[in-house]
């Protein structure tokens, strides 16, 4: 086959919504769209452990601290699911792990933002969680097998993490005026950097129409926040809480609501590397593998060790 | 921060879910040896009560059939139907078989 049907049978499979499995034929740039996506993908697990993790110490019960230390560990295996999957298209572990702590890669900047109060960790499960969800339900039947199933296993798994923050906000805003003040506080700080999750809007989007046509993604990035936003709104008004935009209306004729233009200036700005934690986050993952040198060390050490033994 | 070169070896890791079903590939991961990949398996691919038993086996003793002779590789079951108990024309008064 010449380089031409290589391609166009490769089309013509996810078409045909066959699978593409590691070992099948696929263009360069859909590999390469993939190892990005996946990539960054995990890093965004790993690094999304720190906002949370923060807080673990300083739960206010044993109950909701058993919860937040599940839900890191859950984003800690979410990562490795999805290393794995990235590994299957020619990149290694240490490759990607180098490139999250030169800053070569990125992740997904919602975690560029602080964890200033408590209700911050139920403002993160409910709607970061919550993005996340909207956009990996879609992922589950993304045309590269190994993501697909990693996916999932993850969609699986996220469900309680958007449950156990709504349950957060909910205690929060049925609490005293204190709290509800919280929880509103987390509320109207997170809503807009979580509509940015699902990234720039369509008509600047360099990725979209690729990764559409090989069925990568499912949906555009417009059509997934309005999603979001429809479903989010209806579960504010259940909190009890105030709308986080004057702007937010029903709009009949579109059959959404209709919310502000978002600050994408300060959107490309924390991309770039200038949110308020970009450098602390970074600092902090490669503190933590730096500091987990030894243990590395250990573990070969003592594999080596029992290798030994065994063939005396 | 190196990029270091002793990336320990990829495992891929079979669970079975419950008594009586086969172990089935779950996923994969790295470990230093054998033992420590079934105790990573543990936490990775079980948190949630998902196995009773894990397989690990390292990724390079894996040997796999090549998806680009599929077709002629798996071409020998294509023409027979007679393999299938559906393909015999039996009377409708025949109740149980």
């Amino acid at each position: 086959m010449t380089q031409v049907s290589f391609e166009a049978s490769f089309q013509k499979k996810i078409d045909e919504e066959i699978m593409i499995e590691p070992q099948d034929y696929m263009p360069d740039e859909y590999r390469k769209t993939l190892i990005r996506q996946i990539s960054q993908h995990a890093h965004s697990e790993i690094v999304g452990m720190l906002p949370e993790a923060n807080w673990i110490t300083r739960a206010p019960s044993l109950r909701r601290k058993a919860v937040l230390l599940a839900k890191v560990q859950d984003e800690g295996g979410h990562g490795l699911y999805l290393y794995s999957a990235a590994e299957t298209l020619g990149i290694t572990r240490d490759q990607m792990l180098h490139q999250l702590h030169t800053g070569a890669a990125k992740y997904s900047s919602i975690f560029n933002y602080p964890t200033i109060t408590w209700a911050d960790m139920g403002a993160i499960g409910w709607l970061v969680d919550g993005a996340a969800i909207m956009n990996q339900v879609p992922l589950c039947r993304t045309s590269y097998g190994p993501y697909a199933r990693a996916m999932v296993r993850v969609c699986k798994e996220e469900s309680f993490h958007q449950r156990q923050g709504y349950e957060i906000m909910l205690s929060l805003a049925k609490g005293t005026p204190v709290q509800k003040q919280m929880a509103q506080d987390a509320l109207n700080r997170w809503w807009a950097p979580a509509l940015m999750m699902f990234g720039p809007l369509d008509a600047v989007s360099p990725n979209t129409a690729k990764s559409m046509e090989w069925r990568i993604k499912r949906f555009t990035n417009d059509e997934l926040r309005q999603r979001f936003i429809d479903v989010t709104v209806e579960q504010i008004r259940i909190l009890g809480l105030e709308l986080p935009d004057a702007n937010i209306k029903w709009n009949e004729e579109r059959g959404h609501y209709d919310s502000s233009e978002l600050n994408w200036d300060e959107f490309w700005n924390v991309v770039k590397g200038n949110g308020p934690c970009n450098k602390e986050r970074l600092a902090t993952r490669v503190k933590a593998w730096e500091d987990g040198a030894w243990v590395r060390e250990a573990a070969s050490a003592y594999a080596e060790k029992r290798k030994t033994k065994k063939a005396a | 921060m190196s990029n270091e070169n002793k990336e320990w070896p990829l495992w891929e890791v079979f669970i079975r879910s419950k008594a009586g079903l086969d172990h089935k590939h779950a996923g994969s991961l790295h470990a230093a040896d054998a033992q420590m990949a079934i105790e990573n398996a543990r936490d990775v691919y079980t948190r949630r009560m998902e196995g009773i038993s894990i397989w690990v086996v390292e990724s390079n003793h894996i040997h796999a059939s090549n998806p680009e002779e599929a077709a002629a590789f798996f071409d020998p079951a294509q023409d027979k139907i007679y393999r299938h108990p559906t393909f015999y024309n039996l009377p409708d008064e025949l109740k149980h078989m």
